[in-house]
């Protein structure tokens, strides 16, 4: 650990408290349909958008046909990848021949399963990859099958998101506003012309944006290499500021040309939070009071920094099994390229990395600039326990806040009967079709984890040469296609399922996962975490805009307090990690013990 | 109101037996109910009765699979600690069930033994009813709507009805457990009489309102009994989030068997967690307290609101209660006293004030209502007329009738009248004596400004007016206050004008009146504060009153109030005293508090055991050489003896916390009237702090307690 490091990320989080109301009142506007500074260069696009669609904005849609209207976009959206990802061969931008008869020998074909599994996977802005961009997928299909997705599904997510504000902050209403207008004026005025901005300032870092082919070079120390092109930046803007996380290359933001700067790596972490925190400021406005979205602020906040502080402690500490063998792994002599860096970029150094990590998890992002299966055990633990807790520290853009809203109803409905009388979330009324809801989305979210865990933990295949490696002979998932043994192992899986559900993306990897049931199960478990979560906070929206607001008054379970933020805060620590506690001991836990023991597996 | 303007002195008897605190108590276990409870928990454990609670039919069905498998290791003849250790986890997953099955019975025991109580005085007393050859005898239970009784004094009033004819005192000790009678007459407001209850003076004819089986008193049967108890929104919104938290654990529990399996696997060695053990996990994990105490709080809190003599329709209406925003209180009777406090003796012109006080004094000696002692105290403390004892054989007292409207007394040469103007105004002329024009002047006066008037006349000649005063209740401004800090606004409804209105108001302390209230106007208030949504309460017991209290979220009618009245509202108040409504507000609070605080402590109690059982579960993975337990067993906080132990405590804990906190589930969480965020800290700061923390010793010492019984193995 040293100051720099330390310095660093309180930098980090003073600027995204800078950035939070300016961000938030900026999108408050544009969900509204107000005018912005932006509305004379890109209101025609926004009109022009409509005309062509024949969409107008004004029309009024109530949670069923919102929803519905989510679902239509999302399944025509992901069709269309898959059948440009399955189809590539055919179209154009595609210098490497993939899919071809003159594909190189180290390029690998898009199955029907992967293409399932990509196409699911950033339709529900999870961007977990069971491929390697540079190996697998052309320009275009990087450009048009999935860079789409990173604003479709960010402007997904923030509608959904609005959607629920809405329903929670309107009184007496039927409808929660006009999805085609919500995903319309978020693409438009916030993601457009934010990721233009920092795609040019990307390029001005190094990042690569062409369509050159692959490049063979013989390197100094005569091997020889294949470096690749493409159109990098305008996807790495995206990437991060929709909280998509899926890299043009396999190594993602560690790859030098995603990512080649320490300036550009803080930026990067910068974006992931930018929009996610900027909606709680927009959820105050919603509610009328600021202090209702500070207070969903400081629960995040401090999550945020127990989780910064965790991993970067308990990576900077490093491994004491390297120790024995006189490994100088002190910080101390080495700045902040001390402790575990396995799988970390000495270009960034342990906090940028570490920070980088808890971030990315916060979010639902899932980018990453180092290795998380590398990390330690409990500093590993940091990124999963993030994501067990439904990425809800500032989280994925729309996801976050809308996650935070349920564990908020749940808080409020447990602990404000305490103050004798049926709990009021704004005013609103909280009662059995909203607990309901919230507890289906709950029940479903835990048993998405842990019931695909426990079967690839298990179960035996019956075609061991489809469902698993190909060619391979063994029926077990685990000894087929998990390459780490002992807890780790258990760790990987939880943490794949871990990361579908929540839509996150990173990966433990260890896990041969680009396998029939793999790409099966976690596609599954991806939509399930994305819509079976999405649909019952739509109904909670739907009914909680129907109540009247019952005004405040000395009687009012308080929710603008810190109080409130510390009864939030257990609440996203008990009800949200209790299920989990058991698995992560399995985990994790049991890995950090065996490793100060010197067992190693 | 008008009516009692004119009647002032018409209200005594009842406001004198006014009560405000509960009924006698009953003790929080007493034997007789306690032994029926004990027999009921074990009846309720028929799996059809378990069913309809979830959680508790998890524990159900756990214990008979644990029971299952202690039976295998049995007849196995397994050897070591694992067939008494089943063994004692079957007995105590029961014990959980039972524990739950007795909270539950106790609460309904205490209804039932109301009911018991309530039963007794059906009265299964002859009937004479009306017919057109003249009367007849008939049995009581046949009676039905439009029958006409007559009741004369010593009748036991065989239904429920609606006096038609006549006034009698009718001691209603039956059902409000008060002894002073209470006056019952035709027409107005005081026309209802309830079955079972007693006249004891005069006779009254009564049309019978109510057909067998659905009177007053079946009704009141029925709701302490229970068994017209249905599930509360809220208790039902509860159920389903106990519910949902007891299939997240589910699939927390049963996936730990794979991960053990491939642990096992992984480490070479160790066992998986067996059934026994999951299912002590579950049933540790699942909120048990609260499953298995919530049917037990809503039955006390229905009871508690019956121990303030208050017949709550349903529960509903007292969980309603809890939530009200808006207090509508009529002011007489509720804000100021239902008798007034004479002020001021206002003479006609050309009378000296000494010769009315004096009068007035005299007239008053013998009359032991709140109004005349005041008005004695006045003359004495104004004009230093001392109270003086007259000769007791040439001195008649002349008692207050409801026919005369007057009181007085007659003595050698004098006669005194004091009553309700008209009325003395009438007797004036009836005996030849004129009235001069500023009698009643003054009298409308003195109506005007929300007063009461009371002419005296001597030797039918009147002398001038005593001006009655509205006197508000002691303490009514801290209770309005406490109310204010609760969020909750009061508003006095009255029939003065706003002038007068406007001074009680302030000296009562409300936080808003409305003055010249008319029925309607009360109406539209109510829908006025709904629209805005605010949840209302109000009391009302004429039938004026009955669209009102059909409105009102919570409309409490006074048992003295008309059968309309009664009908609409969803509470009775048997004592009909209006202040009551203040307790209601807090009985409904504290269920909620009830319910929320222990949700609260049985969520947080989990961290406890997930630290006694996850090291135990998981002792015999990856344990490295020359070790006896694995890594795992570090996470044994509480360094409880041997996994054995620690899991049997953390079972234990959990059936006897049930059995610790069935008085907080009957009595309910002390509440105090304050803000809503001083309840909350105050409450998370017990519940959800205690219920993190207090688990840690207690598993501890039963723990402790089980190795030295030799129940569990030390290591």
């Amino acid at each position: 650990m040293t100051t720099i490091g330390w310095m660093q990320i309180a930098l980090f989080a003073l600027l995204i408290l800078v950035f939070t109301r300016p961000t938030g009142r900026f999108m408050h506007k544009v969900f509204e349909g107000e005018r912005t500074w932006l509305t004379p260069f890109l209101g025609p696009l926004e009109q022009f958008i409509y005309k062509l669609s024949g969409v107008s904005p004004q029309e009024e849609m109530d949670w069923k046909i919102y929803s519905a209207a989510m679902l239509a976009f999302s399944v025509v959206t992901a069709a269309f990848t898959y059948i440009v990802l399955r189809l590539q061969q055919y179209l154009p931008l595609n210098p490497e021949h993939f899919g071809t008869k003159h594909a190189p020998a180290w390029a690998a074909a898009v199955t029907p399963d992967l293409g399932f599994n990509t196409a699911v996977s950033f339709t529900t802005n999870t961007n977990w990859q069971a491929y390697g961009g540079e190996s697998t997928l052309s320009y275009f299909s990087q450009m048009a099958g999935l860079a789409s997705h990173m604003f479709f599904s960010a402007a997904c997510g923030m509608a959904v998101a609005i959607a629920l504000v809405r329903g929670l902050t309107r009184r007496n209403a039927k409808s929660l506003g006009n999805f085609w207008a919500d995903i319309t004026r978020s693409t438009v005025y916030v993601l457009l012309p934010l990721s233009l901005v920092l795609a040019l300032f990307y390029v001005d870092q190094g990042v690569i944006m062409n369509f050159l082919p692959y490049r063979t070079v013989h390197t100094v120390q005569g091997s020889v290499q294949i470096i690749p092109g493409g159109p990098v930046a305008s996807m790495e803007a995206i990437k991060e500021l929709g909280t998509n996380g899926g890299g043009f290359f396999n190594a993602n933001s560690a790859h030098p040309f995603e990512n080649p700067t320490p300036l550009c790596n803080f930026v990067e972490m910068l974006t992931i939070f930018l929009l996610g925190a900027g909606l709680v400021y927009t959820f105050g406005i919603y509610a009328g009071d600021t202090r209702q979205g500070w207070a969903l602020f400081g629960t995040m906040a401090v999550l945020f920094f127990i989780g910064a502080a965790v991993a970067y402690t308990q990576e900077a500490r490093g491994n004491p099994l390297f120790s024995q063998f006189g490994i100088n792994q002190s910080s101390r002599s080495l700045g902040d390229l001390g402790g575990n860096m396995e799988g970390k970029e000495v270009r960034f150094g342990e906090a940028a990395s570490t920070l980088f990590a808890t971030i990315t998890t916060d979010a639902s992002c899932g980018a990453v600039n180092s290795m998380h299966d590398s990390y330690t055990p409990l500093g590993g633990l940091v990124p999963m326990a993030n994501i067990l807790t439904g990425e809800v520290i500032f989280g994925g853009v729309g996801a976050g806040l809308y996650g935070m809203l349920m564990y908020a109803i749940l808080a409020v409905f447990i602990a404000g009967l305490m103050v004798g009388r049926t709990p009021e979330y704004l005013g609103k009324k909280i009662e059995a079709y909203e607990v309901k809801m919230a507890m289906l989305a709950t029940l479903i979210l835990t048993a998405d984890v842990l019931v695909f865990t426990a079967a690839a933990c298990v179960m035996h295949v019956p075609h061991a040469a489809y469902w698993n490696a190909p060619g391979g002979t063994s029926t077990s998932l685990v000894s087929a296609n998990t390459n780490n043994s002992g807890p780790h192992g258990f760790s990987e899986i939880l943490y794949a399922f871990d990361s579908t559900t929540g839509n996150n993306g990173s990966a433990f990897a260890g896990i041969n996962v680009n396998t029939p049931f793999w790409n099966l199960a976690l596609g599954i478990s991806m939509l399930a975490g994305r819509f079976l979560m999405m649909i019952p906070l739509l109904a909670i929206a739907g009914s909680m805009a129907a109540k009247k607001k019952v005004p405040a008054s000395a009687g009012t379970f308080p929710t603008c307090t810190p109080l409130f933020a510390g009864l939030l805060l257990s609440t996203v620590i008990i009800v949200g990690a209790l299920a989990y506690f058991p698995a992560v001991s399995l985990g994790p836990i049991v890995e950090n013990v065996l490793m100060h023991a010197g067992r190693t597996f | 109101m008008i009516a009692q303007q004119n009647s002032p002195l018409h209200t005594a008897p009842e406001t004198k037996n006014r009560q405000n605190g509960p009924r006698k108590a009953r003790p929080l276990l007493d034997p007789p109910i306690v032994k029926r409870a004990l027999r009921d928990a074990f009846i309720k454990m028929n799996p059809a009765v378990q069913a309809r609670n979830p959680v508790m039919f998890v524990v159900w069905t756990g214990s008979l699979v644990t029971t299952l498998a202690f039976l295998q290791n049995l007849l196995e003849a397994t050897k070591g600690w694992i067939t008494p250790f089943s063994g004692q986890i079957a007995l105590w997953l029961w014990f959980t069930v039972l524990f739950a099955n007795f909270a539950e019975a106790i609460a309904e025991g205490r209804g039932k033994a109301q009911a018991d109580e309530l039963r007794k005085t059906r009265t299964t007393t002859m009937a004479r009813r009306k017919t057109k050859n003249g009367l007849e005898d008939i049995a009581a239970s046949l009676l039905r709507k439009g029958d006409v009784v007559v009741c004369e004094t010593g009748d036991i009033i065989p239904s429920d009805g609606t006096v038609t004819e006549g006034i009698a005192s009718v001691d209603e000790s039956a059902i409000t457990g008060e002894s002073a009678p209470v006056i019952r007459e035709a027409g107005g407001d005081r026309s209802a009489v309830t079955g079972g209850t007693k006249v004891i003076s005069d006779r009254i004819v009564v049309e019978i309102t109510a057909n067998p089986g659905e009177t007053f008193i079946d009704r009141m049967i029925g709701l302490v009994e229970g068994a017209a108890r249905q599930k509360t929104p809220n208790e039902i919104a509860l159920n389903i989030l106990i519910a949902g938290l007891t299939l997240v654990f589910l699939f927390a529990t049963v996936t730990l068997m794979p991960f053990g399996v491939y642990a096992v696997n992984q480490a070479g060695g160790g066992q998986a967690p067996g059934i026994v053990v999951l299912t002590a996990l579950l049933v540790c994990l699942i909120p048990t307290t609260i499953g298995g105490l919530l049917s037990a709080i809503g039955i006390a809190g229905m009871d508690r609101v019956m121990q303030y003599n208050v017949l709550a329709m349903s529960g509903k209406a007292v969980e309603a209660a809890g939530d009200v925003d808006v207090l509508l209180l009529d002011k007489t009777g509720t804000i100021t006293l239902g008798n007034r406090q004479a002020a001021e003796f206002i003479p006609l012109p050309g009378t000296d004030v000494m010769e009315l006080a004096d009068a007035a004094q005299l007239s008053s000696l013998a009359d032991e209502t709140p109004e005349g002692r005041s008005i004695v105290v006045l003359a004495k403390e104004q004009y230093g007329i001392r109270g003086r004892s007259l000769d007791e054989k040439t001195t008649e007292f002349v008692p207050f009738t409801a026919q005369t409207r007057m009181s007085g007394v007659d003595m050698p040469g004098m006669t005194i009248r004091k009553g309700a103007v008209q009325a003395v105004i009438d007797d004036v002329k009836q005996n030849g004596g004129s009235v001069p024009r500023a009698l009643a002047e003054i009298a409308d006066d003195i109506s005007r400004k929300g007063g009461t008037p009371l002419a005296v006349a001597v030797n039918h000649a009147p002398l001038g007016i005593i001006y009655l005063k509205d006197v508000v209740k002691g303490g009514m401004k801290e209770r309005f206050d406490h109310l204010r800090a609760m969020g909750i606004k009061t508003v006095m409804i009255t029939g003065d004008n706003p002038l007068t209105a406007a001074a009680i108001a302030q000296e009562a302390g409300v936080d808003d009146f409305l003055a010249q209230a008319k029925p309607e106007d009360k109406m539209a208030l109510i829908k006025k504060e709904q629209a805005e949504g605010r949840l209302v309460a109000m009391t009302g017991d004429g039938t004026n009153d009955a669209p009102a209290l059909a409105q009102a979220d919570v409309g409490v009618a006074m048992n003295t109030g008309t059968q309309a009245a009664k009908e609409a509202g969803n509470m009775v108040d048997l004592d009909s005293n209006p202040t009551k409504l203040i307790e209601i507000v807090e009985i409904g609070k504290q269920l909620l508090i009830t319910r929320g605080a222990l949700t609260t402590f049985s969520i947080a109690n989990d961290v406890s055991k997930y630290f006694a059982i996850i090291p135990a579960m998981f002792s015999t993975l990856y344990v490295l050489k020359g070790q006896k337990h694995g890594p795992l067993w570090g996470l044994n906080l509480m360094h409880l003896h041997s996994p054995y132990s620690a899991v049997l405590a953390a079972v234990i804990f959990n059936a006897l916390i049930i059995i610790a906190l069935i008085p907080v589930a009957l009595r309910g969480v002390p509440y105090r009237p304050q803000s809503a965020s001083k309840i909350l800290q105050r409450n998370l700061a017990i519940w959800g702090a205690g219920g993190l923390l207090m688990p840690f010793p207690c598993i501890w010492a039963i723990d402790w307690l089980l190795v030295l019984m030799h129940l569990a193995p030390a290591h």
